[in-house]
């Protein structure tokens, strides 16, 4: 095969979210070339979604303590994260927001001037003992005004965006070290590589391996495949945290504050069933347990409508000004994708998949890690990874509200001024691998030359159909093993796909055929490890083990693609500078 | 009947930050497909410019068009 072209960079970033956003700011800033490659215009990635707020114990309405942060973030993650990540992450959480306000995000106001934070689910003072106000936002726009704001400072800063460019696979050269990416440019169809010295990971969540869920179209893992398929680990993908109320069908997130304005769910017989299941919280209880106690409703046949298949939130007691005051959106997604007015009816809601917990393994620095010879955590050089494609770990089996927002700044920045550190400028480019971007070209070749095969649509909707029957909120032995036998047999299916379509131009048949390549390395990283883990922690919850088990489990799950191994290594309880809190029970 | 590169490219401006969005332009897209006028395409195109939140905004009903020829095309969008 002729050589693709190669362009050169100092750094090239996969990702145009908040994560890739800010850790491409700390580059160009500091002067180096940096690509940033995005499938879609940097503004409307995933990250715009984002409503609730960010975390930071600023202290603007109370007293607050990083500490405090630190604790609930340990206890939220079910003892699973790591507690120098997390600790790294609560005590620079106060800077971020503040820089952030610098850069110019529009942050809601206290009458004194300082930045308003609003009340959040497992945000509390002293360990625990009453609720804190810690969440900063800007409306209900927080990722939106947070996007924008990071991608006009680095327009400002030089930043190269690489727009409607889809990055394929990762480069290795035969000692591990990362030499960049190859890319696939929508507009033309070429194929190119982007070679740099360093190459940092910001592909967002993968939610789009399930059925019911509250993530965009677009979220379809691509960071997780490439890393996978260049034989590098992904690390505790059987976490997936679920939202309790997503509109049944359409999977839209109705915000928790709906519960917080008095909103109750109910079962088919009229019941408020979190009654029995949280007598002191009832619907306001964890995301966790609440998703839990309907999807035990539905299991048990109390279940909503024609298929017993939902449950109801019901609001219409609040009456129409509280509504329409406080709530004007949710009326909207409901008339929308429900069909109801929720003045007069209740809304039809399931548990939805919303936040991916497990990634790319990388330390506190953003680097990505692989166990080496006696070293479970051994730097891959060249290869960083920030944001929801990877796990540092702060959100171990479960993630605390607003934590996301946080870790996409902490170690966006965090990567950024590691890699600043390294002095790129006055090193060269490595002499790129021999077979450097023959893999990506082996797969387009494939699709363009298979004149008739699976169709892409209907495998994809086969992963997501399978993955939300036998991975879902609850889990067993048996669910699971039949879940991964049939995930496998779709990863079958998956490398006999063929595409009508065989124009260059904006060809969306042939990238949505390139993002099932990624979507089913997710899908059997997730299914594979939960089946291995025979416990309850965080999100996962197995009827047949109901128990958290610290004895034997306390430890990270890390999936390789090859031969679907698996192996473990240890949780980092040890914080960088203060005492350890040990594994206790996750009572609220 | 649009070319299949003018369908495709508009297909891809479909996808967006928000499932909202993804949600209702899909329902469009396969309601309307390839039938769409050039003029109808020029006038969704300007509007899959706007950022995210202020497409559902329009899409939502919360707010009004400033461009009163989008008006049909939104009309659809609202309905869809
Ligand atoms: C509805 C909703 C509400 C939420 N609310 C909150 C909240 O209030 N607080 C909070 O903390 N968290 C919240 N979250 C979670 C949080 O928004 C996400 O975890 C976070 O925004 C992910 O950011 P990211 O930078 O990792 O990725 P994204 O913002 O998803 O960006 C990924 C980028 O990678 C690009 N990309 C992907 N694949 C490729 C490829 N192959 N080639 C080139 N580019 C590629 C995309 O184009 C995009 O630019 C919410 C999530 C959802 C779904």
């Amino acid at each position: 095969m002729s050589a693709l072209p190669v362009r050169k960079f100092d750094a090239v970033i996969v990702g145009a979210g908040g994560s890739g956003m800010r850790a491409s700011l700390q580059l160009a800033e500091a002067g180096l070339s940096v690509a940033v490659l995005s499938k879609v215009f940097p503004t409307r990635s995933h990250t715009v979604a984002a409503q609730g707020g960010i975390g930071a114990s600023l202290g603007n309405m109370s007293e607050d303590s990083w500490l405090w942060h630190m604790y609930d973030t340990i206890k939220g993650s079910d003892w699973l994260g790591d507690q120098d990540a997390i600790e790294y992450m609560c005590k620079m959480a106060p800077q971020v927001v503040y820089e952030l306000e610098h850069f110019g995000m529009p942050f809601d106001r206290n009458p004194d001037g300082t930045i308003y934070q609003r009340p959040f689910g497992g945000h509390s003072a002293n360990f625990g003992e009453r609720p804190v106000q810690r969440a900063c936002a800007a409306a209900d726009r927080t990722g939106h005004a947070m996007v924008h704001t990071l991608y006009q400072r680095n327009v400002r800063a030089r930043t190269q965006f690489f727009v409607e460019w889809m990055a394929l696979d990762l480069i290795r050269n035969a000692d591990g070290d990362v030499q960049g990416v190859v890319a696939y440019e929508m507009e033309t169809g070429d194929v190119m590589i982007l070679q740099a010295k360093v190459t940092v990971l910001a592909t967002g969540g993968a939610g789009r391996i399930f059925a019911a869920s509250t993530n965009a179209f677009i979220n379809t893992g691509d960071g997780l495949g490439m890393a996978a398929r260049a034989g590098l680990p992904l690390e505790d993908m059987e976490f997936w945290q679920f939202h309790p109320t997503g509109v049944a069908g359409a999977g839209v997130l109705i915000t928790e504050g709906v519960r917080g304005e008095g909103g109750i769910l109910l079962n088919a017989q009229g019941e408020r069933f979190m009654e029995r299941y949280a007598p002191n919280l009832k619907d306001l209880a964890s995301r966790d347990v609440v998703s839990r106690s309907m999807d035990q409703e539905i299991k048990e046949g109390r279940g909503v409508g024609p298929h017993k298949d939902h449950v109801l939130l019901k609001l219409d007691h609040l009456g129409p000004d509280v509504i329409l005051k406080r709530l004007p959106s949710i009326r909207e997604i409901a008339l929308k994708f429900a069909n109801v007015d929720c003045i007069k009816e209740p809304i039809p809601v399931v548990p939805t998949i919303h936040y991916q917990m497990g990634g790319i393994p990388t330390n506190v620095n953003g680097q990505v890690v692989a166990p080496k010879g006696s070293d479970p955590n051994a730097v891959v050089p060249g290869l960083y990874a920030v944001g929801e494609c990877a796990c540092v770990s702060v959100h171990g089996a479960n993630r605390l509200g607003t934590n996301s927002l946080l870790d996409l700044l902490v170690f966006g920045r965090a990567a950024g001024n590691h890699i600043v550190g390294q002095n790129l400028r006055a090193q060269g480019q490595q002499a790129l691998a021999r077979d450097a971007g023959d893999a990506s070209r082996a797969r387009l070749a494939r699709l363009d030359g298979a004149s008739s095969g699976e169709s892409v649509p209907e495998v994809a909707h086969e992963i997501r159909k399978t993955m939300q029957a036998h991975c879902g909120v609850f889990r067993n032995q048996q669910l699971l093993a039949e879940g991964v036998r049939q995930v496998m047999d779709l990863d079958a299916r998956v490398a006999r796909t063929a595409i009508g379509d065989r124009s260059r131009v904006f060809n969306t048949a042939r990238v949505e055929a390139l993002e099932l390549d990624n979507l089913i390395e997710t899908a059997k990283a997730t299914i594979v490890s939960a089946e291995a883990r025979r416990e309850s922690r965080g999100a996962q919850a197995r009827s047949d083990y109901p128990n958290r088990d610290d004895a034997n489990w306390l430890k990270h799950t890390l999936w390789y693609r090859d031969g679907s191994r698996l192996d473990y290594k240890p949780v980092n309880l040890k914080p960088l500078s203060v005492e350890a809190f040990p594994p206790k029970a996750r009572t609220y | 009947m649009l070319d299949q590169e003018r369908w495709n490219r508009i297909v891809w401006r479909c996808r967006r930050g928000m499932l909202e969005n993804d949600l209702v332009l899909t329902r469009f897209l396969a309601a309307r497909g390839r039938a769409m006028t050039e003029d109808e395409v020029a006038l969704l195109d300007r509007l899959l410019d706007l950022p995210d939140s202020e497409l559902w905004d329009l899409i939502a009903g919360r707010r009004e068009p400033q461009d009163p020829a989008v008006g049909p095309l939104l009309s659809a969008l609202r309905r869809a």
